[in-house]
């Protein structure tokens, strides 16, 4: 019997063991998928827990639901990959053989990067909404929050889902004005890019709707520390922000496994090649998602795309082929605007998102770039597909790679 | 393409003055290209624009964390060195693209 290890049973993970379980022979192949957590979250729906729009129950399932027949589940902490005998060692000391590996084990905030973040302060007055007891905790905040200076904070990129924070505030701006309080609440958002966004038009676009909704950007804010006693962020060129509420974007990094199995850069991020999705290292390990060190979003979108290659580019692998498939760095990204209406974003390594119509040229129905309400239904439905069809790597009528047709120039 | 003349030699750069052809690049240019940013290069500074061009060459990231990573000099003295926005300004100096921070 052959062995594909998949490590990380989260979305790339998950799509993977579908995929992967249908195109190998039972007969030949053994799949495994080690998760530490049994708890599978839909992740993009953290965004609406704070505003009480979802529930705790809305974001999550059993992540067995979603792992097919035919695949070993193995829930346990993994300590390291021994790349050079081609095996994977438990915390409880098992060691697994694979022939192929898929490393799928995602990315994590940090706070404890940034001295001060996680001091007394920490989900009282600083809330992430990255994690669900982050999210649920400024849930509860919110509930009874008189108003004052609302701080959104980027610690550092790169983050998960570089859009979420621009969602964030603007779904601010309309929680406060629909309870009658905006008045009452200062929203900023303080960013170490230039704007808000790092591709030019996107960033134009996205900076002047923050405009409208009477949101500060503060630019070119590197973080360095918290003061908790005065309220304060406090930045590397020593500029401060005083805040009322700070909802922070941590540092993220990737998993601590990475390091020690000496696969990663200095934040844990797996080396991988940005086309391929093969491992810097081994010939056999291959990389999807928030767990490398690709240069496009850390988001599930990337990772949905980033499967169909990496499907084709292991099969390639295992038949002894050269590489068929080259991962272009496809995005696409629903972006809530408040108020019922929605953006979308589609872009990859090479051409930065534009305006237009998606994914039919001139009909859409999803405008590019520009606020309408389909968009907003189009994220709505997002959580239904991810769950039904995204996670069991079923056919999309979207294509791995980024097309221009449909795109103004 | 645009190009500029720097002491007296011609270097490839873009509209905002970065060079587009790293190989072009010497320790006496950086010294005049940070000259027009006001900056006076000292050993610390070429070991920060060396390490930033090797990181480049190998297609790695570029961020202020992994210069405050380095072993070299921390974020804050980073900031000592390049003044204002450290990682676009050593960048130009350093003779590599303006870093595009990954969305």
């Amino acid at each position: 019997m052959k062995r594909l290890l998949i490590l990380g049973a989260g979305t790339g993970g998950t799509i993977m063991a579908n995929k992967m379980r249908k195109i190998l022979d039972r007969d030949e192949w053994e799949i495994t998928i080690v998760d530490q957590h049994k708890t599978h979250y839909y992740q993009p729906g953290f965004l609406f827990i704070p505003f009480g729009m979802y529930t705790r129950q809305d974001v999550v399932k059993p992540k067995t639901s979603f792992i097919p027949l035919g695949v070993n589940v193995i829930f346990q902490e993994i300590d390291r990959i021994d790349g050079a005998s081609n095996h994977v060692i438990l915390k409880d000391g098992i060691s697994l053989k694979y022939d192929f590996l898929i490393v799928a084990t995602g990315t994590r905030v940090v706070p404890d990067e940034t001295p001060g973040l996680k001091g007394p302060l920490w989900h009282k007055s600083i809330f992430d909404f990255y994690t669900i007891e982050g999210a649920m905790a400024l849930a509860e905040f919110f509930k009874t929050w008189p108003g004052g200076e609302l701080v959104l904070n980027i610690a550092d990129v790169p983050i998960k889902c570089p859009v979420a924070p621009l969602e964030f505030v603007m779904f601010a701006d309309a929680f406060f004005v629909e309870r009658g309080v905006r008045s009452k609440v200062n929203i900023s958002y303080a960013t170490p890019m230039s704007g808000a966004f790092t591709k030019p038009r996107a960033s134009k676009v996205l900076g002047s709707l923050l405009e409208e909704k009477n949101i500060s950007i503060i630019p070119d804010f590197y973080l360095e520390k918290v003061d908790n006693e005065r309220k304060r962020l406090v930045s590397y060129d020593e500029r401060e922000i005083p805040f009322d509420c700070l909802v922070t974007i941590p540092v993220h990094k990737g998993d601590a496994m990475i390091g020690r199995s000496g696969l990663g850069d200095e934040m844990d991020f797996a080396k991988a090649h940005k086309h391929t999705l093969q491992s810097d290292f081994f010939p056999n390990i291959f990389v999807i998602g928030d767990a490398g060190n690709f240069p496009t979003s850390k988001a599930g979108s990337v990772v949905h795309f980033q499967a169909d290659v990496l499907t084709e580019n292991l099969m390639c692998a295992i038949e002894n082929r050269p590489f068929t498939e080259s991962f272009d760095g496809h995005s696409n990204c629903y972006i809530e605007t408040g108020f019922g209406k929605g953006a979308l974003i589609d872009f990859n390594y090479d051409t930065e998102p534009l305006p237009g119509s998606f994914p039919f040229p001139g009909i859409g129905p999803f405008g590019l770039l520009k606020e309408t309400r389909m968009n907003h239904y189009g994220k709505l439905l997002f959580r239904w597909i991810y769950w039904h069809i995204l996670l069991k790597g079923k056919e999309m009528p979207i294509d791995s790679k980024m097309t221009m047709a449909g795109k103004k120039m | 393409m645009a190009q500029k003349i720097i002491a007296g030699i011609t270097v490839d750069v873009n509209e905002e003055g970065y060079f587009t052809n790293p190989a072009q690049w010497t320790r006496e240019l950086a010294k005049e290209v940070a000259k027009e940013e006001g900056i006076q290069l000292t050993d610390t500074h070429y070991a920060v624009l060396e390490f930033l061009r090797e990181r480049f060459a190998k297609g790695e990231n570029l961020t202020i964390r992994s210069v405050g990573n380095s072993g070299i000099i921390d974020i804050k003295g980073f900031y000592g060195l390049f003044p204002g926005a450290p990682m676009k300004k050593a960048a130009k100096v350093a003779g590599i693209p303006k870093p595009a921070s990954c969305v």
